[in-house]
């Protein structure tokens, strides 16, 4: 059958409407998800075919609709929930830390949390503030969360299945400025474990390990560096927690130097993790130190200074020098 | 019917029970800092006349079935929720109480000798407790806070199991499904949302359970519990929060957290809220019975506000004597709920001395099983830390435990070697 071309956020919708055909306890809940179809109309016309009762409109309240659908959760339902921007999380960010993603391991392994949070993250897009943060390492680094983030229409269609089935809660970051992104979804087969990165595109002279909208901007940086004759590995990353770094490490002895790329500031970020582990790993297939690319540490920029808060080809161009320098 | 104003609040310490004292202290001091100390003194007639709401000026009218003193007044609303009780039930709840009070001090005496880390006491607050746990079905679901150790009783959770988490071998440690009674939940007033999320489940199954959300007078104050309230109420999900005011959160008072009456904040909510007698067990019974059946009946959640009071410390940390006055917990005492329907069975003929001699033993005996349960319980296992985390695992804890066992194994040779 041939693969058929959808934008990454109708990619999401089909992935949901799949996901609720399939089983009748996935319910949909979020703020404007229903007539609406979503602020960002991911999940347009579910409300229509699936009814007000598994598609559910909810007051305007972040921690009362994480709050409930881990009581939904326990009911034996499976919600995912839609944030509608990331900066909108953190009233909802004490129901995911301290409930959410403990409360497996508090009973015992005896009760399961199938949450999926849904966040539209990320700028490029010159929004107001709060509406362009990318604040997944805050999640990351809380155990009992899984954190991934797709960087096209295909994978994000089989990951939000994956986190759908998934019985630990998932933090699905969506990246807001590829939503309206074409490519093909081959909806027959699963292209591979939701954790596992992937190489995007082959290369021999450095690495880029990017997720979520900054992979577009590696494999761009990387067919601009080949005009210059330098070769480009691009990996997607996809999962933020757990990080597939065997995959980071293969590319990373194969090419001997790693630029990690991501729109979150540098400093404790998910770069930084990535830099030691490998540093641990692969010291000595290293030909430079592991380099970061990503925002700085200061609140995101008013929407006129958000191209020179945010990795844009050139800067990861320029990494990819000053790793080369080495 | 006697008076069922809510006693012994002017005994409390005079924190904010002036509504017109707090502004004009504000109002002074913002003024001239220096002399604020003066401005305190100062009568309340010189406060600029602030647009503040004065409190009510009497306490509202709780539900009560029986006195302090153990006679039963008639109520005409709530006497047709508790005709059918039996005198044996009567017991039963007596029982209850008397036990649940016995494994709190064993608990508590077991914090002094070292064996828990911490011991949240439940003492005084037994009536609330178990008047609202016995009217329960076991199809039902309790949401508790970390003091509801009657309410578990009721539920028939082991209560050994309820000591785990203050001793430090897990963090919660039961299986909530095998008695519908959720984990302990520290962080203040998170577990009333997953109450309402548990509640909105039954209303999509089309069920007729109900949940119950216990939850504190300082919890009222959390965005939490305000937002389960309007969650609850727009889905009309079938839940009761039951808020046991104890009057003390930690040292903060009531007064701290609300300007008026708890129970009235449910018809803000679009819903209703009574007050309860919470150390009258067969007020706390009728009110919760009749709250459940208005749940069940699909009208949407309630508010029950047991008026209650902690005689004890916050927890075994805590030093209450710093906050409050001796006074007060003296004129709680007299209105102790399990003395109440001692004095009831007593002066009905309900109950005789063999009864209570029976009992004495049995608690005895729970607590002296309660004592070797918890020196018996083995701390886990080292590898417990990486169990659970993830129902689908995760390989970053696959990996570190891999790290953990190597280290662990790099030791466990070295002293084979010492031993031969």
């Amino acid at each position: 059958m041939a693969a058929e071309k959808l934008a990454l956020a109708k990619a999401i919708t089909e992935s949901l409407r799949t996901a609720m055909e399939n089983d009748p306890k996935v319910i949909v809940m979020g703020e404007d998800v229903g007539k609406l179809g979503g602020v960002f109309r991911v999940t347009d016309g579910l409300q229509k075919d699936f009814g007000e009762r598994r598609v559910i409109d909810t007051p305007l309240a972040e921690s009362g609709i994480v709050g409930t659908a881990i009581g939904l959760a326990l009911r034996g339902y499976r919600p995912v929930v839609e944030i509608q921007f990331d900066g909108f999380v953190f009233p909802a960010y004490d129901q995911i830390v301290t409930q959410l993603a403990k409360m497996h391991a508090r009973a015992l392994g005896k009760i399961k949390l199938p949450v999926v949070v849904r966040i539209p993250y990320g700028g490029g897009i010159g929004a107001v503030e709060h509406h362009s943060e990318s604040p997944e390492a805050l999640f990351a680094h809380v155990a009992g969360l899984k954190v991934v983030s797709p960087s096209n229409a295909s994978d994000a269609y089989w990951m939000m299945q994956q986190a759908i089935q998934s019985d630990d809660p998932v933090i699905f970051f969506e990246p807001k400025r590829r939503y309206w992104d074409r490519a093909e979804v081959e909806r027959e087969s699963i292209p591979g474990p939701l954790h596992k990165a992937r190489v995007v595109r082959e290369g021999t002279d450095v690495s880029l390990v990017a997720y979520g909208p900054m992979v577009k901007t590696c494999l761009e940086a990387a067919e601009a560096a080949a005009a210059e004759g330098k070769s480009v590995e691009v990996v997607d990353l996809r999962s933020m927690s757990p990080i597939d770094f065997d995959t980071v490490q293969a590319t990373t002895e194969k090419t001997g130097r790693l630029v990690v790329v991501h729109e979150a500031p540098v400093f404790l970020g998910t770069g930084a993790e990535i830099a030691a582990r490998i540093t641990e790993r692969s010291f000595y297939h290293l030909e430079a130190p592991v380099l970061r690319v990503g925002g700085y540490h200061v609140p995101y920029p008013p929407a006129r200074l958000e191209d020179e808060y945010l990795p844009g080809l050139d800067r990861v161009l320029d990494a990819v020098d000053r790793s080369l320098a080495y | 019917m006697t008076a069922k104003k809510a006693p012994a609040r002017a005994a409390a310490p005079a924190t904010a029970k002036s509504a017109a004292k707090a502004p004009a202290r504000r109002g002074s001091a913002a003024k001239t800092p220096a002399t604020a100390r003066k401005a305190k003194a100062a009568p309340a007639k010189k406060a600029p006349a602030a647009p503040v709401p004065a409190a009510p000026a009497d306490e509202p009218e709780l539900v009560q079935l029986l006195t302090p003193e153990g006679v039963r007044v008639p109520h005409p609303e709530y006497d047709r929720w508790v005709e059918d009780i039996t005198a044996d039930e009567l017991r039963g709840f007596y029982r209850d109480m008397v036990l649940t009070r016995r494994f709190d001090a064993e608990a508590t005496s077991l914090q002094r000798q070292g064996e828990l880390g911490l011991w949240p006491s439940l003492l005084g607050q037994e009536a609330a407790q178990i008047g609202s746990g016995r009217a329960l079905r076991p199809d039902d679901y309790v949401f508790p806070t970390y003091r509801e150790h009657g309410v578990a009783w009721c539920r028939g959770v082991d209560p050994t199991l309820l000591l785990g988490m203050f001793r430090g071998v897990n963090n919660g440690g039961w299986d909530p499904t095998s008695n519908n009674f959720h984990l302990y939940t520290i962080v203040i007033g998170s577990q009333a949302l997953h109450a309402t999320g548990y509640a909105m489940g039954i209303g999509l199954d089309g069920a007729d359970s109900a949940v119950v959300a216990y939850f504190g007078d300082g919890a009222s104050s959390q965005g939490d519990v305000a937002e389960a309230f309007t969650f609850s109420a727009v889905y009309n999900a079938p839940t009761l929060f039951f808020c046991q005011n104890n009057q003390w959160a930690i040292s903060e008072p009531t007064e701290r957290q609300t300007r008026v009456p708890l129970y009235q904040r449910a018809r803000g909510y679009g819903f209703p809220g009574v007050r309860v007698d919470g150390n009258d067990v067969l007020a706390v019974l009728a009110v919760t019975r009749a709250a459940l059946a208005h749940i069940r009946s699909g009208q949407g959640p309630m508010l029950v506000e047991a008026f209650t009071y902690r005689m004890g410390a916050h927890t075994t940390s805590d030093d209450p004597t710093r906050y409050r006055a001796d006074d007060e917990r003296q004129a709680w005492e007299a209105k102790d709920p399990i003395e109440r329907l001692r004095a009831h069975l007593l002066a009905e003929g309900l109950a005789d001395e063999a009864f209570f001699a029976s009992l004495e033993e049995e608690s005895e005996a729970m607590g002296r099983s309660v004592r070797e349960a918890i020196r018996a319980m083995p701390d886990p296992d080292r590898l417990a830390i990486f169990e659970n985390a993830y129902a689908d695992g995760s390989s970053l804890v696959d990996e570190e435990r891999a790290q953990f066992e190597e280290y662990q194994a790099s030791f466990a040779d070295v002293s084979a070697g010492e031993g031969e």
